[in-house]
């Protein structure tokens, strides 16, 4: 009599509940926290080791302004482009979907190559002094995740082949690459200012 | 007469799902959550068995002032091994990854959790991870204390320093995975009749634990991380000839480290929540109080990591800062302590072996919690830091507190898990066994460390010769205590008493299926009309039934 | 889960009489063993007697907590056990106010109060000035050379620091109240290595294995570490600061007791880490003239005669290193040797 959970009784309505909805964008989003804070322990890292420093970055070891401040450009402005590929399929135009990816991941392509330009020319390596450690390994680490984003994207284009993958009412994947190419975006635009921005002035 | 009335037997047979798993099901990558949290609890078992005879090492060279037992370096191997094996493949993946993902969606009327593959990926990141520390023994073991400080982490042993890092990253990738799969099927999979305050404690202390094991993980990953370039990539992050920073390696680490304690204990508070009121057959008193207390402490739990560092290179303010941020902390742990005692007021209470492991962890959280507040205070911290006392401790919250609590969820979930009772003589035997165990290898720590005795040492000042003779036999009646319950597990797996499905009479939902419970948990989803604590409450029938239903 | 109806009232909180008995048991109890612990060793300088007896305030609160709570679990557990037979529930009481406020507020004063008075003990034993005497801060290595450089036109009333050279440290246990502003009156560096402690008296320019000490005067120990994090603990001074490589740390106090006590590495810095002990003597202070004046002649024999065989031997602490620490600590101070 003390029962509290009966369930035959509401068996013949209740809900098999096999299925359930798409919680893939906020996983993605709960996840990108926990990427939040392993840039934000790097950056205090960073920024501790700065404030240790009456120099900084010791001589010799001054960063390169031009081509980074490209890449920046260009990395905003791919985050704008990935967007009008989630408006594309949102109006179920895969195919101008798929073009605006294309665009990105070649943004993205020429984006990491600027940066190994940058690294070949920069005249300083990994192990020169601590401004040089932090350098390499911050933008390393963020490389790696432009490069990460890129093969998101070229996920999507490759599984968009087949038609009906995608559409205005199911594109999951689609959104989840793009929350992280924004992700990968914001994350540099704090490492240009510590990096490049707040080392000049 | 107040036992709950359970659905009636449901076929198990759900079209085109096998209708059960076979014995090899288990050693694959399977997503099943039940599958998952049994693999996680078996493997997590093993690395206790190997932790804690490192543990019988130490304590055998411990026993004499002189090291003569074990070469120190090895003996430094081990305590540093011993430590990282406990707290990162065993309390932490038992009671996250056994009992959370095992139980979270049998609790909330989920047939999984949220993201099952993702779940198998993050269980099987564990036993090469697991792999990779044992290895590191070809190479010395890493020898830097689990802390793993620079500079001494990147001058000794440094190839098992750098396994000992890549096997802690894997675990920590692990445990990020599942706090995401945590975080979201909580949140978001619910049986839609289980209203918030009556989702089971547990939940809520998962939900806490996860919370806080996303935010603090990749932070230690960071450290870990310019650890390993130091070491491997010739980096001065750490190395302050070159410009860098001791102390910085430090903060990374007990930014996780700290919480990491509550990783350990958080998911335990909440075994302890549902264990007791089942066998005290009462509702849980301040079931609001222990569900927001869970969630207190783990935000205050993220600003207290400087008290591991009060003799360290920390400036007097952040001493005194943290000081108080500490001595906060024990402010909701001690309304936990208070309600479960309430609990207990006034109840018909079983003593079975679950319980008494539960009421042992009890009476010892309340002896660590305590010791935790004077070693949070500055003053008193500069004179025990880095002694036994320390050790006291952290054993008496770690084991007194977690592992009991593992004991406890085990002798209660057993039998939903396979099925079949365990025996209740020797799981007395083995509760007798291991709380005098405890209380004779770490009580007289307390005193060690007081009188003189630093932590981590091989060879000690042999006026403390006595005493450690004493933590020593405790330590092996503490091994000793493992057989009875070997015996009783492997035994009672196959050959146990048939439980039943609700062999306590448990009101939570993971009673209303059978045991063990069939693929994808209930055949229909159980509808909840009552909380899961609602012992001798007489059901309010008609009026209030219906707008709960919905 | 409101606030109202069907749960514990007053009438099921035990007897006031019982419980005003079990109270002044459980007082008297706890502040015997506040008292008589006997848990930690003698008191040997000006900052024990405040950390023992905040530790015994909180011991007393502590051991109070511990019986009351250890009290109730057992008085329930034997009272409400069920009986043979009884299958039935427990009285349903979800939650009580009054009462949750009540263990909420109570410790939450309590530990306000612990609070304050650990930064009041923590002031009184200087840890709220560690570089209290010495120069301005300085960050840097860099900073620290170029402020030696420019020091003799400074006014400083501490020639011994700069005589030390390393940058100042500002992290660990400073002046007390009743020295701050002062310099101390010994100053000795302290070198923590694998796995030995080197002390160095920048003044006249000795180095010993042990600490020698003069009663009743204020020290001050400048930490430092040579190869990896050690940390210097004298239990009787209930003091210990940890000595990191780069970060320049100190430990100020006053010995309050003649006598010879431990000297402990408190840190893991290896396999020898147990090892790493020596001694700290606290002479009278014309002990301490003599062992100085004595000492001062043979500058660099103290620390190898202080060496014994299991240092050299098993932790390979040779005087060739010995040696080399000297000079290491020394070539700030060339006039002094
Ligand atoms: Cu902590
Ligand atoms: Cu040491």
């Amino acid at each position: 009599m003390q029962g509290t959970i009966d369930s035959q009784t509401t068996a013949i309505t209740a809900d098999h509940g096999h299925e359930h909805p798409d919680f893939r964008v906020l996983g993605l989003l709960v996840f990108l926290i926990s990427e939040s804070l392993m840039f934000g322990g790097l950056f205090a890292a960073y920024l501790l080791l700065r404030g240790m420093h009456a120099q900084w970055p010791p001589e010799g070891t001054e960063v390169e302004l031009l081509v980074p401040t490209i890449n920046t450009l260009l990395l905003l402005s791919s985050s704008f482009v990935i967007h009008y590929g989630d408006v594309a399929i949102k109006r179920d135009d895969v195919r101008s979907m798929r073009k605006w990816y294309w665009i990105t991941a070649a943004m993205g392509a020429v984006f990491l190559g600027g940066q190994v330009y940058e690294y070949l020319t920069l005249g300083y390596g990994l192990r020169t002094n601590v401004f040089a450690n932090c350098f390499y390994v911050m933008t390393g680490f963020h490389g790696l995740h432009v490069f990460v984003g890129i093969l998101l994207i070229l996920g999507v284009i490759w599984r968009s082949r087949r038609p009906g993958h995608y559409s205005a009412q199911k594109h999951t994947g689609v959104t989840m690459a793009e929350i992280y190419w924004h992700f990968v975006d914001v994350i540099w635009i704090i490492l240009f200012t510590l990096l490049y921005i707040l080392t000049r002035f | 007469m107040a036992q709950a009335q359970l659905p009636l037997e449901t076929p198990l047979s759900l079209p085109g799902h096998p209708k059960a798993w076979k014995w090899y099901d288990y050693f694959t990558f399977n997503v099943d959550h039940k599958v998952i949290g049994i693999q996680y609890l078996v493997t997590a078992f093993i690395f206790y068995l190997i932790g804690g005879l490192m543990a019988v090492a130490m304590r055998t060279e411990l026993a004499t002032a002189d090291s003569d037992f074990l070469n120190p370096n090895l003996y430094n191997a081990f305590m540093t091994n011993h430590g990282t094996i406990m707290i990162f493949f065993w309390v932490v993946p038992a009671a996250i990854g056994g009992f959370g993902n095992y139980l979270v969606p049998l609790m909330i009327g989920a047939r999984d959790m949220a993201f099952p593959r993702l779940n198998a990926l993050a269980f099987w990141l564990n036993p090469p991870a697991g792999a990779l520390l044992l290895a590191s023994f070809l190479f010395g073991g890493a020898q830097a204390g689990w802390t793993a400080y620079p500079p001494l982490s990147t001058i000794t042993a440094t190839t098992a320093q750098s396994m000992w890092i890549l096997a802690i990253v894997l675990v920590g990738t692990s445990s990020i995975l599942g706090a995401v799969n945590f975080i979201v099927t909580i949140w978001k999979m619910k049986v839609p009749s289980m209203r918030w305050n009556q989702l089971p404690l547990f939940c809520w202390a998962m939900l806490a634990t996860s919370l806080l094991a996303l935010v603090s993980t990749p932070v230690l990953a960071v450290g870990l991380i310019l650890l390993l370039f130091d070491i491997n990539f010739g980096t001065s992050f750490y190395r302050p000839d070159a410009g860098g920073n001791v102390i910085i390696y430090q903060h990374l680490f007990w930014f996780y480290s700290h919480p990491a304690v509550y990783l350990m204990i958080l998911p335990i508070f909440g075994i302890m929540s549902e264990v007791i009121p089942v066998h005290a057959r009462k509702p849980i008193f301040g079931y609001q109080a222990i569900a927001y207390s869970s969630l207190a402490i783990c935000c205050v739990g993220l600003f207290v990591w400087v008290h591991h560092m009060f003799t360290s290179g920390t400036p007097p303010w952040m001493r005194m800062f943290f000081t108080i941020s500490t001595l906060i902390v024990a402010v909701p742990t001690g309304v936990k302590i208070f309600s479960w005692v309430a609990t207990l007021w006034g109840g018909k209470i079983r003593l079975n072996s679950a319980m008494l492991f539960a009421i042992g962890l009890l009476s010892m959280f309340v002896l660590g919690g305590l010791s935790g507040v004077t070693l949070g205070t500055a003053p008193v911290d500069i004179h025990v830091h880095d002694t036994y006392y320390v050790v006291a401790h952290f054993h008496y919250v770690l084991f007194g507190g977690s592992v009991f609590g593992l004991y406890a969820g085990i002798y209660h979930w057993f039998p939903k898990i396979t099925g079949r009772l365990l025996d209740e003589r020797l799981g007395i035997l083995h509760f007798v066994l291991t709380f005098i165990g405890t209380n004779l290898t770490f009580l007289p720590m307390h005193e060690l460390g007081l009188k003189g005795m630093p932590r981590r040492v091989a060879m000690y000042d042999p006026q403390f010769e006595p005493i450690n003779f004493i933590c020593t036999i405790g330590a092996f009646v503490l091994a000793f205590s493992i057989i009875p319950f070997l015996i009783n597990v492997l035994w009672s797996w196959n050959k146990g008493k048939i439980a039943g499905d609700n062999p306590w009479g448990g009101l939570s939902l993971e009673w209303t299926t059978s045991s063990p419970p069939p693929i994808e948990n209930w055949e229909v989803l159980p509808v909840v009309t009552k909380g899961p604590y609602d012992y001798g409450i007489e059901q309010r029938k008609g009026s209030t039934n219906e707008n709960e239903e919905e | 889960m409101g606030f109202s109806g069907r749960f514990g009232t007053m009438e099921q909180i035990p007897a006031p009489i019982w419980t005003l008995t079990a109270g002044i048991v459980v007082t008297l109890i706890s502040f015997w063993v506040g008292q008589h612990h006997g848990l930690l060793p003698e008191q040997a300088s000006e900052q024990a007697p405040l950390v023992d007896n905040f530790f015994n305030i909180m011991l007393t609160i502590g051991t109070a907590l511990f019986l009351v709570v250890q009290g109730a679990i057992l008085l329930f557990v034997i009272r409400y056990r069920r009986r043979p037979g009884d299958e039935g529930d427990g009285l349903p009481i979800e939650e009580n106010l009054p009462l949750e406020v009540f263990w909420t507020a109570i410790p939450a004063l309590i530990v306000i109060f612990l609070g304050i008075y650990s930064v009041d003990i923590f002031q009184r034993m200087g840890g709220l000035n560690p570089g209290d005497h010495t120069l301005h801060t300085m960050h840097t290595p860099e900073q620290a050379v170029a402020v030696v450089a420019e020091a003799p036109s400074k006014t400083t009333s501490d020639a011994t620091a700069l005589l030390a050279a390393a940058p100042t440290p500002e992290i660990g246990i400073g002046a007390s109240p009743d020295v701050q502003g002062k310099a101390p009156d010994v100053v000795v560096d302290v070198t923590g290595m694998q796995y030995a402690w080197i002390f160095t008296y920048p003044d006249s320019g000795i180095v010993s294995g042990e600490l020698h000490i003069p009663v009743g005067k204020d020290v001050q120990l400048n930490l430092s570490a040579r190869d990896v994090i050690h940390s210097f603990w004298v239990p009787q001074f209930r003091l210990k600061q940890d000595a990191i490589p780069g970060v320049p740390t100190e430990l100020r106090f006053k010995a309050t007791k003649v006598g010879t006590y431990p000297v402990i590495c408190a840190e893991l810095c290896g396999g020898y880490h147990g090892a790493m002990r020596t001694q700290v003597i606290v002479h009278t202070p014309e002990d301490f003239e003599a062992w100085r004046t004595q000492n001062q002649v043979t500058a660099t024999a103290p620390v190898i005669s202080s060496l014994s065989d299991r240092h050299i031997e098993e932790i390979g602490v040779t005087p060739q290193l010995v040696a080399q620490v000297e000079a290491m600590t020394h070539h700030h101070s060339p006039d002094k040797l």
